[in-house]
């Protein structure tokens, strides 16, 4: 590939980049579908707050445990595990494409 | 004359301020107030705030650059940005006041805390890498990357500083309030005192001093929250059911604690209130301002993630001090206010209200030693968080409003540095007056109003012009003013001014968070006013948008724009 000299058209190279488009494509649909899934779990529980309460007063087999404690401290973990799964995707797969794109333009 | 013993002196200058406003209210209050003074948390307050004017003076010698002052350097790890935005975000208010209402209502204290940790995936996902790699010291720096300079940085300052504002008188009152109650100290000086150090923490020591308050801070509140969870635990050998069913004997509500109650009032204000919180804190300046201090966008990344975490993990420690709340007070009359047959109310009848469950239970569970620890933090608290909001107004008002719009540019660095400490010094001045002024009125609407605004003007603009490629100045100026107005006037017209603050019947906004509305506002706002921008300008700003985007994505360009 051609190294560029100037800024002007180094992004129209890097924008055609293959290694650019799969940096992009996987990451952007990743983060996507992982924000999809926080609000989905969020709205999730506000819904069942607002519209089951029924539900969400069920106790837990013999003790005073409700479904809506478990629920919404699963809300806080799950909030918790998915940055977590964001982190490791991105450490590994996209920073490792980041690097290879910054070497080549930098060359 | 060099600049270095200037800078001494007047690091030097600061601590004696800071000790000396400190001193004299603690020594007037002392004299006069006539309330019993807390000296195990104000011998331990001193501590700290000692600790933190040395860190203040160090800070303020090493600093000399604009990037010093705004973004201590970039030499913040991520871990210690980690715990520095978590020192930010969790506040006395929310450590006060959610596991208060835990103690109340049991469950419904932890829709509020999931609704305010929600916000941090999407900031991690969408916002944080894309933030550092376009922006320098601000979040205006990436509104207005293609867009034009002096709109956009007019309308993201106004976003901040309207945000800062609301949140700051908030965090006043209840600073002066508490203080008050925890220290046996009067209401005005409480407010000196907090405006004092938070202008020499940031006129002084800038980013640098105000990351590490944080930090100490964020350390202090999760050690005394995991020592205080701690112990409520051990006495039911580690076993939450058993906690739990003790609760559900105790409090007078017995087993509706476990399920959802009155909170929630109707699921449209419900559905609103949870679009403020989650993505108002994706628009909250103090926090965006924070991913600026790290080197690149990967340290802004697990920044995040040990944010996350950390806040995660202090909300799952106020569910169980406020449970253990219930079980260790409500049975001791000691901790209330008894009617003349000796009977209480065990919820509304607590000392010093419901707000104060978790100082109480540390005088429980570890002695009137560690409730002076717990009140000394909880001061330590309140102090971070007003050192952060001041240094994010600043920022507007010197990076964005005198260095881009008034001067255009032509402004050195020094200048630029000065014009923001004194704007530190303006706002924390205003800021007391705010506070004296607002004592006796209602200010809790105020932080769901800050993040009102985040969500519905600040959250758009910087998302629609950093993932939108049609996104033009035009469309982004007036989305983003008009979420702006409609927050504010939905909040004004709603319950919580419209009859609580002005007295009217009835609330002619029907919905206690405008959020729902005022998002839609100004997304919607963005999009058509884009569509509608023909111009020459418009046609410009969406090419260059190819040119950020590759930034946005890789970094590529960024690590030029400053010295780290």
């Amino acid at each position: 590939m051609q190294s560029s000299n100037g800024g002007a058209d180094r992004h129209l190279i890097l924008l055609r980049h293959p290694k650019f488009q799969e940096l992009v494509k996987a990451r952007s649909g990743f983060a996507w579908l992982l924000s999809a899934l926080m609000l989905a779990i969020y709205f999730g529980f506000i819904l069942l707050v607002a519209f089951a309460k029924g539900l969400m007063a069920t106790r837990i087999g013999e003790g005073v445990t409700s479904l809506g404690i478990v629920l919404g401290l699963g809300v806080i973990v799950s909030a918790f595990v998915l940055t977590g799964i964001y982190v490791a995707r991105a450490n590994s797969r996209f920073d490792e494409l980041t690097r290879t794109l910054t070497k080549e333009m930098t060359r | 004359m060099s600049a270095a013993p200037v800078r001494r002196l007047a690091a030097g200058a600061a601590l004696a301020i800071g000790l000396g406003a400190a001193a004299t209210a603690w020594a007037q209050t002392g004299g006069g107030a006539g309330r019993g003074l807390n000296w195990p948390a104000i011998i331990m307050f001193f501590l700290f705030v000692l600790a933190t004017l040395g860190i203040t003076y160090r800070a303020a010698i090493q600093t000399r650059s604009a990037a010093d002052f705004y973004a201590a350097g970039g030499g913040i790890t991520g871990f210690q940005n980690g715990l520095a935005i978590a020192g930010d975000y969790m506040s006395a208010a929310s450590f006060l006041g959610i596991s208060g209402l835990v103690f109340a209502s049991g469950f419904d204290g932890l829709i509020y805390s999931i609704g305010f940790l929600v916000g941090w995936p999407i900031i991690m996902f969408l916002i944080a890498e894309r933030l550092r790699n376009l922006g320098k010291f601000t979040f205006s720096d990436v509104a207005s990357f293609r867009l034009e300079q002096t709109p956009i940085r007019i309308l993201s300052a106004t976003g901040t500083l309207v945000v800062v504002a609301f949140y700051l008188i908030a965090q006043m009152v209840g600073a002066g309030k508490l203080i008050e109650l925890l220290f046996g100290m009067q209401y005005l000086y409480a407010v000196i005192i907090v405006g004092a150090l938070m202008i020499v923490y940031v006129a002084f020591g800038g980013m640098k001093a105000t990351t590490w308050v944080q930090i100490i801070k964020a350390c202090l509140l999760l050690g005394g929250a995991t020592f205080m969870a701690l112990a409520v635990l051990w006495r039911y050998g580690f076993n939450p059911e058993a906690m739990f069913a003790d609760a559900v004997a105790t409090h007078p509500r017995g087993q509706s604690i476990m399920a959802p109650g009155n909170f929630v009032a109707d699921p449209v204000s419900t559905i609103s209130l949870g679009l403020a919180l989650m993505f108002g804190t994706a628009g909250l300046p103090h926090i965006l301002m924070r991913f600026f201090t790290v080197s690149d966008a990967q340290a802004a990344r697990k920044s995040v993630f040990y944010a996350t975490g950390f806040i995660a993990y202090f909300y799952i420690l106020t569910f169980i001090i406020g449970f253990g709340a219930i079980t260790f007070l409500m049975t001791e009359p000691g901790y209330y206010r008894l009617a003349a047959d000796g009977t209480y109310n065990r919820i509304s009848g607590l000392l010093g209200g419901t707000n104060m469950a978790a100082v109480h239970l540390a005088n429980a569970v570890g002695g009137s030693l560690f409730l002076g620890f717990i009140s000394a933090v909880a001061f330590a608290t309140i102090l971070a968080v007003v050192a952060g909001l001041t240094l994010a107004g600043a920022s507007a008002v010197s990076h964005d409003l005198y260095a881009s719009v008034i001067a255009r540019g032509r402004v050195s660095e020094q200048r630029e540095v000065a014009i923001s400490k004194a704007s530190a010094i303006i706002i924390g001045i205003v800021a007391i007056a705010l506070g004296y002024i607002f004592e006796n009125q209602n200010v809790a609407f105020m932080v769901g109003l800050a993040f009102s605004v985040a969500a519905s003007c600040n959250f758009p603009v910087l998302l629609m012009s950093v993932f939108w490629k049609g996104t033009t100045t035009q469309g982004a100026l007036i989305g983003g003013f008009l979420g702006l107005v409609s927050a504010v006037v939905m909040v004004v017209l709603s319950k919580a001014v419209w009859v609580t603050t002005f007295g009217f019947a009835a609330a002619i906004f029907p919905y206690d968070n405008p959020a729902l509305f005022s998002m839609t506002i100004a997304f919607g706002g963005i999009w058509l006013f884009s569509k509608l921008d023909a111009s020459e300008r418009a046609g410009r700003e969406k090419q260059a948008f190819d040119a950020q985007f590759v930034r946005s994505e890789t970094g590529i360009g960024s690590a030029a724009a400053h010295v780290h």
